[in-house]
């Protein structure tokens, strides 16, 4: 159990980094707490399996320092962390049973033969591997096989953190739910910091308490569901969490006025923004509707598509692609109309960080 | 995807260097050993080629006193020397050519379909890649006499076969159990006949197995010598045949033996290295 | 591994099957056909019977005890380089760089005995282990152990074998190369975090991914030192005395040498015995571990 800090972290897997390009993994402050269930969410090749392998030592950064309850462990081995980790695919021990497989990480460790064989009764019991806990692990399906590779990672009692690299990938859809809310489940009975790698919003946002987004080897956004919803920090995070994801179109801010292809919106906070940067605003679809013609921003309608639920529309506003809801009873819409903007959720950003305003 | 990939492949390389990097290293030492063991007599043949018979006779010298050219001139002005040479590659290739293109289809029916007696046929073929040559040796002489074959390349390109086809369908059917059999059905579905298919889709899928075989059975049908000389006396006798002539009445010609031993080498080494890079895998046969 | 089921299969089967058949089985009768018959030479047999297939039995004969001599000889040779081959071979291969350009210049140099035509293998150790000419004689020779494999037959053994394990090892650490490469590398990281040992890593992953190649390392191996001929042939003749004459050896002296034919015949044929007997155990085992693969690989893939 422990805290985790990563101080001015990077790395590059290039023995001469000196350009931001070369960093696979670019320079990072970041607190993990102890007890936290975060998922770390990010497009493939965003450097996630990178800091992953860091934080449990199976690479040691280039640059910056690890601390485990302020111990730098930097340079200590995998096996002197106490982490545990679980692969993308399943690594199972073939030649051994799933009794000796869950044994495995309990017995290299030392521990006492009666309290492992509990333990691994237990956490058998937990993954519903008991009944077949006495046969070889070799012709096991890939669904059975990753629930080894679990319970190795839940098995022993005192590790800091337990750390999955996109543990369900391989998983059957119908028995990923299940087992992520047994995860869930798992961690508020450890208390154990657990950190979730995936590329998946939806199940970084049911998972975690925290969601840490990834883009380019860089944290953008370290936050709750709802604030990476509500308040994204960064234009990406604005496009990849939500579906579709937030609109993000240039502009130019002076004061509490923005100005887009030619129109002027009113902001609640005023911003100076820096010269020089590009500055865009954002809003996401969930804060945009639909009017009449005349009321609003004068926009072109391209489609409305209809979700079931809502309807959602397509627009242009001047040359850039805006979607935005369709309130209920608005029929007949032509091909121009009316958008309007709910002031608290506009946000601007310059070079695709989120500016704070004054009020 | 591919930036995924490229990353997961980056983090293993340098995963696998910081577990090498603790490791005591032993591994070298066996290594290093171990290749010193393998280069040392290939050393003691290389250089006592190019020393003169009296260097050799006369007393222990690790590095030759005086290089001569001399032992390699003769062979490859002598004819019967460097006829040799020649008769050995032309029936290894006549076999080459000839067990990969028998064992292409057969390799191909074991790989995809289930027919009658079919696992029985395959060990009987495995079991004569397993039987000593000496069994053959007599019967063989006797047959390719009676068919008038005797002494050519073709002789021993066929008695090659004995143990060549067998493993060249053995190394293919691996290769070609590893192709996806969608693959096949994906072909007929657009219009492909099964010759077509086999010549401009298959073939160029398992290229490297093709490559593998023939490394194979060039081996193993450049390295025999009892059946090749059992079936030779003049006409086609094999280079390592002839090297039993350095054993003269006036005694051992050992700088001309050692040349010719040399030569014989640098066949196998062009090979592997052709090869190098699909080598291990070749040596599992595929079937890793 | 739900192949259709097809007799038109046999088609494609058919060239290889009359090659195999016309270098396989034309011969074979041949063989079967002397078996059975004496002669005294200028080509007049009369029938035998199962005559030297008796001698061959009794090993108070002189062909029995021939052949049953050279046969232990063969086994205690098999079961010699099997040991040492089969443990180098595999330390070789975990000693073997995984990455960059000493790759490729290690297959090279491991590859090379294996591509030498077996009489220059015989040539080769024949000029290094002599005493007189030779680096391996000499030097052995002046260190005042005293070495000479023309006339003592453990030196004539210790060459031999030396020569074998020169000549074959390769075989088995390339062939258990290509199994420890086909190991992804999350095992050896789920290994680290699993505490394993060394040990721990070689026993549980590395040596069940090398079984099957083992297998056929094994496979290869015995097979062909059981009928291996040509290079001890070259080296020691056989000698001396009998002490270095194996099956192949006795064989072509019979057949070619004294021109012996029924007996010759009769020897081939249990020779090819015992060597189908033994191919049929392994063949078993490994088609075995064919059903098995299946599953296994499911869930390597990556």
């Amino acid at each position: 159990m422990a805290r985790i800090e990563l101080t001015d972290l990077a790395h590059s897997y290039k023995p001469e980094a000196s350009v931001p390009a070369d960093f696979a993994l670019k320079p990072m402050t970041l607190t993990w707490r102890q007890g936290g269930a975060y998922a770390l969410l990010g497009p493939s090749g965003c450097g996630k399996t990178t800091l992953l392998n860091i934080i449990s030592g199976l690479l040691i950064p280039s640059h910056g320092r690890v601390a485990f309850d302020g111990r730098d462990v930097t340079h200590l081995s995998t096996e002197r962390r106490n982490i545990a980790q679980v692969f993308q695919f399943p690594v199972v021990y073939d030649t051994m049973t799933v009794y000796e497989n869950l044994a495995f990480p309990l017995r290299n460790r030392g521990m006492e033969g009666k309290a492992v064989d509990a333990r691994v009764r237990e956490i058998a019991g937990l993954l519903e591997l008991t009944s077949s806990l006495g046969r070889k692990a070799r012709g096991l399906t890939a669904d059975a096989k990753q629930k080894i590779s679990l319970g190795r990672g839940l098995v022993r009692p005192d590790v800091a953190a337990i750390l999955f690299d996109e543990p369900l990938t391989v998983i059957d859809p119908a028995l990923k739910w299940e087992l992520r809310s047994k995860l869930k489940a798992l961690h508020r009975q450890l208390d154990v910091t657990m950190i979730y790698v995936t590329h998946d919003q939806t199940e970084a946002l049911t998972f975690a308490d925290t969601v840490v987004v990834m883009h380019d080897g860089r944290v953008v956004q370290a936050g709750q569901p709802d604030e990476l919803f509500e308040r994204p920090a960064h234009t990406f995070v604005g496009y990849f969490i939500g579906s579709p994801g937030m609109n993000v179109v240039p502009a130019t801010v002076e004061g509490n006025r923005a100005q887009v292809a030619g129109q002027t919106i009113d902001l609640p906070l005023s911003y100076d923004p820096p010269a020089g940067q590009r500055i865009e605003i954002g809003v996401r679809p969930e804060f945009a509707t639909l009017a009449p013609a005349g009321e609003g921003l004068p926009v072109r309608v391209e489609r409305i598509d209809d979700l079931g639920r809502a309807r959602l529309a397509r627009l242009r506003l001047g040359d850039h692609a805006f979607a935005a809801g369709v309130p209920d009873g608005l029929d007949g819409i032509g091909d121009h109309a009316g958008l309007i903007l709910q002031p608290g959720h506009i946000h601007v950003y310059a070079d695709g960080q989120r500016l704070s305003g004054r009020a | 995807m591919s930036a995924e990939t490229a990353t997961a492949a980056a983090t293993a390389s340098s995963v696998s260097r910081a577990r090498s990097g603790f490791r005591i290293d032993g591994g070298a030492i066996t290594l290093t050993l171990y290749l010193l063991f393998l280069m040392l007599p290939i050393y003691w043949l290389v250089i006592m080629s190019l020393k003169t018979n009296a260097e050799i006779t006369s007393g222990m010298t690790l590095w030759p006193q005086q290089i001569t050219f001399a032992n390699y001139r003769t062979i490859f002005t002598d004819a019967s020397w460097y006829s040799g040479y020649i008769n050995s590659l032309s029936y290894v290739a006549i076999n080459t050519v000839l067990s990969i293109c028998l064992a292409l289809p057969a390799a191909y029916a074991f790989s995809r379909y289930r027919f009658l007696g079919d696992k029985h046929l395959f060990f009987w073929l495995l079991s004569n890649r397993m039987a000593p040559p000496a069994i053959f040796a007599l019967p063989f002489f006797n047959l390719y006499s009676a068919i008038g074959l005797f002494d050519t390349p073709w002789a021993v390109a066929l008695a090659h076969c004995l143990f060549n086809v067998p493993l060249a369908v053995w190394i293919l059917e691996g290769f070609m159990s590893g192709v996806p059999r969608e693959i096949d059905e994906t072909a007929y579905l657009d219009g492909y006949s099964f010759p077509r298919f086999f010549a401009k889709i298959f073939m160029p899928i398992i290229a490297n197995g093709i490559g593998v075989t023939a490394f194979f059975c060039f081996m193993f049908s450049w390295v025999e010598l009892l059946l090749a000389r059992t079936l030779t006396t003049v006409n086609a006798k094999p280079i390592a045949a002839t090297m039993t002539r350095t054993v003269s009445a006036a005694g051992m010609d050992w700088g001309l033996l050692a040349a010719a031993g040399v030569l014989t080498l640098v066949p196998g080494v062009l090979v592997i290295w052709f090869v190098r890079n699909y080598i291990a895998k070749g040596f599992a046969l595929g079937r890793v | 591994m739900d192949r259709p089921y097809d007799n038109r299969a046999w088609l494609l089967v058919l060239p290889v099957l009359a090659i195999v058949a016309f270098s396989a089985v034309i011969p074979l009768m041949t063989v079967v056909n002397y078996s059975v018959q004496d002669t005294f030479g200028n080509n007049q047999f009369f029938w035998n019977g199962a005559g030297w297939f008796k001698e061959l039995l009794d090993p108070s004969s002189d062909l029995g005890g021939r052949v049953l001599s050279s046969l232990g000889r063969n086994l205690a040779f098999s079961g010699i380089i099997l040991a040492i081959e089969v443990p180098l071979g595999i330390a070789v291969a975990l000693a073997m760089p995984r990455e960059g350009w000493k790759v490729a210049a290690t297959l090279v140099l491991m590859a090379m005995p294996l591509l030498v035509p077996w009489n220059v293998v015989g040539t080769i150790w024949q000029v290094f282990a002599r005493g007189d000419i030779g680096l391996l004689g000499y030097a052995v020779n002046k260190l005042g152990i005293p070495y000479n494999y023309v006339s003592d037959p453990i030196a004539a053994w210790v060459t031999i074998v030396a020569m074998d394990v020169w000549h074959w090892t390769s075989l088995v650490a390339l062939l258990c190369y290509a199994g420890l490469k086909s190991i992804p590398d999350a095992y050896y990281q789920a290994a680290r975090i699993d505490g394993a040992s060394r040990w721990a890593v070689f026993r549980f992953i590395q040596l069940p991914k090398m079984r099957r190649v083992l297998i056929i390392a094994v496979l290869l191996r015995f097979m062909d030192s059981f009928m291996i001929y040509t290079e001890p042939f070259v080296v020691t003749g056989g000698g001396p005395g009998n002490s270095t004459t194996f099956l192949s050896i006795e064989l072509v002296k019979l057949a070619l040498g004294q021109f012996d034919l029924g007996k010759a015949a009769a020897m081939s044929i249990a020779y090819n015995l015992v060597i189908l007997a033994v191919c049929w155990v392994f063949y078993t085992v490994m088609t075995n571990l064919d059903v098995e693969r299946p599953q296994a690989e499911t869930g390597a893939a990556s």
